[in-house]
């Protein structure tokens, strides 16, 4: 987006911001517990973030996605109150952290990015040390330090020293101790990075558990979109410091996606000439507009339909055809869209736009 | 306000001030690190100097001079013959700066390097608890040590060569006691301004070292006055004069000379054994009470405090601004 489009928003009052926003904006909730408004921040000439508007709700997990330097780090510092706002304004738990950070912090849990530790302590030690600085002490600190430990699968290796973890337990003890003061918002700043494919799902896991047992609101930022698309309620596409898309991964795919659905199809029993002439056949299905034909016979094909929302219309002929002809179907579904896929689409149709608007 | 629970309001109620719970930490830290045992050997050596090496001198001095007024002073500035290095004042006024950069130097930037400070700082305590916090912690830590130190120098003068204080030398010796605190503190507060300004902690420990040489130690620190001075005005003969004034280490020793002696009348700009020896030899028995050498070193004491606060206002403001990300 060039400067064309939005420079008097950074002068505007932040109360004719909002209101300008509640034109455009369909979902206007004012209790969710994160929210911005027209949210700015640059350095210098540097803009790190630029007129963010964004609600995250209770029990939901949102995904904040971009390459690294997008601005999710200074967005998330921006909702703790530990950076100042150049413009716009943010809610936390219905506080200004730019007025109340010490509220704001006292009800949100944040896992900063490549979170560390005391070295010398052990994790036990660590989360004890955050919990006196939320006002636990004693039992009960020891108590919501036991509960936490186990919710993240650390009870085992919590009374070691901290320098023998490896970067997953680290990111573990990170959300433990995130959750230590029992917030309401949890924050976390690539949870995922620098953790194995295994860790990683458990991790992920993990954090549906907490959200749908407790009903925390969940803002998780990441660069490594395909790991966290399954967890994530909905995602916002960040790029170059604004926020270029939001909605469920199905509702960005439309609206991002080339219009194309993408079905596998699989047969049992079909030698070599049995795949050409069935290739040819789904090719003749109303709607389709590309067959893959797999290498091996037991694998499906792969068959792009077109446009996206007659998918089903698409999947239902593809069953008649089967019986009419004879075909064993083996199975049959809509393969979800990837996030990697959506966000470069979105990425470059945005830089297209912004080309457009400079000519 | 919604999200706020009853639990939460109760944790409020009973929520120390951050920077207790830091400076616990902190001071918990320090006594398991390695700092405390290069604190306690330095200052070890100073209450060795009395029990060990000048114990002889300071008897003999004791046995002949019944006359001489403040003898439990002798203790803590009388040195064994041919090293005169080996006085407890001289030697806490050059160990003193190094222990107060050793306990802050990394403060603030070892909080970086390990990735804490924004973890840190995303809980509820003001960003001036954790700078607040690792100063009170460091200043107890040595201030601890150094009240025991001098604890032991006064009771083995008491027991071992029955040497009773009187009201004004115990009140002397508690005036330099809490000079050398305050000496303590600005050290400690340039070694956090230090941990500040500078990113890494090896940078800074090598910084915090220079200064202390040149600042601190008697040997190298003319050098400097005469370096500054000379670039500064060179035909000024009076320039030394001038910057050595400002200068923390000259302050102390000032004070230091002045508060354990009663006959010093006189504050130098630049002290040196001789000179201090020859005040002596001039005012044999003239001395000056309490309150008249407070008065003499008063301007010195105001000087060193407006210097640390100055440091500590600097740090302080500095890491208020800065960014939490490195």
């Amino acid at each position: 987006m060039t400067a064309s489009a939005t420079p008097p928003a950074e002068r505007r009052l932040p109360r004719k911001g909002r209101s300008r926003q509640r034109d455009r904006a369909p979902i206007e909730d004012m209790t969710a517990p994160i929210i911005t408004r027209r949210l700015s921040k640059r350095y210098g000439d540097l803009v790190a973030v630029e007129a963010l508007d964004l609600e995250v709700h209770a029990g939901e997990i949102f995904g904040l996605l971009g390459q690294n330097g997008a601005g999710k780090t200074t967005t998330i510092l921006m909702l703790l109150g530990l950076t100042e706002p150049t413009s716009g304004g943010a809610r936390v738990v219905g506080l200004d952290p730019r007025r109340y950070p010490l509220e704001v912090k006292r009800h949100v849990g944040y896992l900063p990015d490549n979170v560390g530790f005391y070295d010398g302590m052990t994790g036990r030690e660590n989360l004890r040390y955050t919990a006196r600085l939320n006002g636990l002490y004693g039992r009960e600190a020891d108590t919501k330090i036991g509960e936490v430990l186990d919710q993240v699968g650390m009870t085992d290796r919590a009374d070691t020293r901290v320098d023998t973890y490896s970067r997953g337990m680290l990111q573990r003890l990170g959300i433990a101790d995130a959750l230590v003061k029992g917030p309401s918002v949890l924050i976390l700043d690539e949870p995922t990075t620098a953790i194995d494919p295994i860790g990683v799902v458990e991790i992920l896991d993990m954090l549906r558990g907490l959200v749908r047992e407790h009903g925390l609101a969940v803002l998780l930022s990441s660069h490594l979109l395909v790991q966290v698309q399954s967890v994530c309620d909905r995602v916002g596409i960040f790029a170059a410091g604004r926020l270029i898309g939001v909605g469920t991964v199905p509702e960005l795919a439309e609206r991002f996606g080339d219009g194309a659905a993408t079905i596998e199809v699989g047969f049992e029993g079909l030698d070599r000439a049995g795949l050409a002439t069935t290739a040819a056949a789904l090719e003749s299905v109303k709607g389709v507009i590309e067959v893959h034909a797999p290498a091996k016979a037991h694998d499906p094909f792969v068959v792009l339909a077109k446009p996206a929302n007659e998918a089903t219309a698409v999947r239902e002929a593809i069953l008649a055809l089967a019986s009419s002809k004879g075909l064993r179907l083996s199975s049959i579904r809509e393969a979800q869209a990837s996030l990697d896929e959506i966000y470069r689409q979105a990425v470059s149709t945005r830089l297209q736009t912004g080309v457009e608007s400079a000519a | 306000m919604t999200a706020r629970s009853a639990t939460a309001d109760l944790r409020e109620a009973r929520l120390r001030p951050g920077w207790i719970t830091i400076a616990a930490k902190e001071f918990t830290d320090h006594l398991l690190s390695a700092r405390l045992y290069v604190l306690l050997i330095v200052l070890g050596i100073a209450a060795l100097i009395p029990l060990y090496f000048a114990a002889d001198q300071i008897r003999s001095v004791a046995a002949s001079a019944s006359i001489t007024p403040a003898i439990f002073l002798f203790l803590f500035r009388l040195a064994p013959e041919g090293v005169p290095i080996l006085r407890v004042d001289f030697w806490i006024s050059i160990a003193a700066p190094l222990l107060g950069v050793a306990f802050a130097f990394d403060a603030i930037n070892g909080e970086r390097h390990e990735g804490t400070l924004p973890r840190l700082l995303s809980q509820p305590i003001h960003r001036d608890d954790v700078i607040n916090g690792k100063f009170v912690a460091g200043l107890a830590i040595i201030s601890t040590v150094l009240v025991g130190v001098v604890l032991l120098i006064a009771a083995f003068g008491l027991f071992r060569l029955g040497i009773a204080p009187a009201a004004s030398e115990i009140a002397r010796v508690v005036l330099w006691l809490l000079v050398t605190i305050l000496y303590v503190a600005f050290w400690l507060a340039f070694g956090l301004l230090l941990s500040v300004v500078i990113r890494r902690a090896a940078t800074s420990a090598l910084v915090a070292f220079g200064t202390w040489l040149f600042v601190a130690v008697p040997f190298f620190g003319p050098f400097l006055i005469g370096f500054v001075a000379s670039v500064i005005a060179p035909d000024d003969p009076n320039a030394r004069h001038f910057i050595g004034q400002f200068l923390p280490s000259t302050l102390y020793g000032d004070i230091t000379n002045v508060i354990l002696n009663p006959t010093v009348q006189t504050t130098s700009r630049t002290i040196t054994q001789s000179q201090y020896l020859q005040a002596q030899n001039f005012f044999p028995d003239s001395s000056l009470s309490v309150i008249q050498s407070l008065v003499l070193i008063w301007p010195a004491v105001v000087t060193l405090f407006a210097l640390t606060i100055g440091c500590f206002a600097l740090a302080y403001v500095r890491f208020m601004r800065q960014e939490v990300r490195a």
